[in-house]
């Protein structure tokens, strides 16, 4: 089945949130603290290189694996969604410290807990789907 | 070789490593964003019926189901075959702070007075954990993305939007680690 590689690199990107340490909390207080280089580095790099690579692809407007152009949608142009929006998600970010990848690597890893987290998150997700339309955007 | 794996890895072979995921997958015609697994999980659950939000066809997301079932295992394998038993190495300063809000270092990767079962006894940790999870579910729809999706696949883009976005997580973060969490732990 052709999926296996998607979960070939989910697993690597299991690996490398642990071993990255970006799935603890003890490091997110840190770079809220901003008391050390470490998780700014990790996203710094990530980012780094994906704008160099992203440049690349765009440049000799390479194509997948398919045959197709490749092109990353642009998110659509507004404000508050990310302000407001941005800032619910660091809240949580901040307490739970995880996002929404981590959470499952961190239940994966042994602790079990995370599945009220993962619970919460899914929650708040259907909870947004329902309100949506009351909200600025 | 395995003793320089179970070592915690730099921040910049981490990073280098996570730039390839979202590039190989663009390579495969997908976009890297794991938080749209969550809506993904509600529509699978049934939620289309009623909610228009969920109603899209969420077999086509299977591919970032299986990542997301990759990274369980991910979780698993590390914890399994790939640690070394040593403690996060956060800096002294952050020791420091952590203690004056009740939260000790630990041999483990995640701060057992939240995490472990045991400290699911008290109502206050069900309450931190639901409710880190909800924010942060919440937040990462309304937002259009989380830190996957944003802050990595949208600033290599060079988005305004996940500038925006990254803006908010921050300002989100900070208030809560330096004006909520001495109040709620």
């Amino acid at each position: 089945m052709r999926g296996y590689r998607f979960l070939f690199l989910g697993i690597l990107f299991g690996i490398v949130m642990v071993k990255s340490e970006a799935i603890s909390w003890y490091r997110i207080q840190e770079m809220f603290r901003f008391q050390s280089i470490h998780m700014y580095g990790i996203i710094g790099v990530a980012v780094f290189a994906g704008i160099g690579a992203v440049a690349f692809i765009k440049k000799w407007r390479m194509h997948d694996i398919k045959g197709n152009p490749i092109v990353l949608f642009p998110k659509e142009k507004s404000f508050w969604r990310y302000i407001l929006g941005g800032s619910m998600f660091g809240l949580g970010w901040a307490l739970s410290g995880s996002c929404p990848g981590p959470m499952f690597v961190s239940f994966g890893y042994g602790f079990l807990s995370f599945a009220i987290v993962i619970g919460g998150a899914l929650l708040g997700t259907f909870l947004y789907g329902v309100v949506r339309r009351y909200l600025p955007h | 070789m395995l003793d320089i794996i179970r070592q915690p890895w730099p921040w910049y072979v981490s990073g280098i490593l996570i730039a390839l995921i979202m590039i190989v997958l663009l390579f495969f015609g997908k976009s890297f964003g794991f938080s749209s697994n969550l809506r993904t999980i509600c529509s699978a659950c049934g939620a289309g019926s009623k909610i228009s939000f969920f109603d899209f066809n969420w077999k086509d997301q299977k591919w970032n189901l299986l990542f997301l079932i990759g990274a369980v295992i991910g979780g698993f394998i590390s914890s399994e075959f790939l640690t070394n038993g040593n403690a996060v190495n956060i800096s002294e300063q952050t020791i420091v702070d952590l203690r004056k809000i009740g939260i000790s270092p630990s041999h483990d990767i995640q701060p057992p007075e939240l995490f472990a079962l045991s400290s699911l006894s008290d109502s206050k940790t069900i309450f931190i954990l639901l409710a880190g999870g909800f924010l942060v579910g919440f937040g990462s729809r309304w937002a259009g993305g989380c830190t996957s999706g944003h802050a990595i696949t949208g600033l290599s883009n060079l988005q305004f939007p996940s500038l925006l976005a990254v803006a908010g997580f921050f300002a989100g973060g900070l208030v809560m680690t330096h004006y909520l969490l001495p109040y709620i732990l």
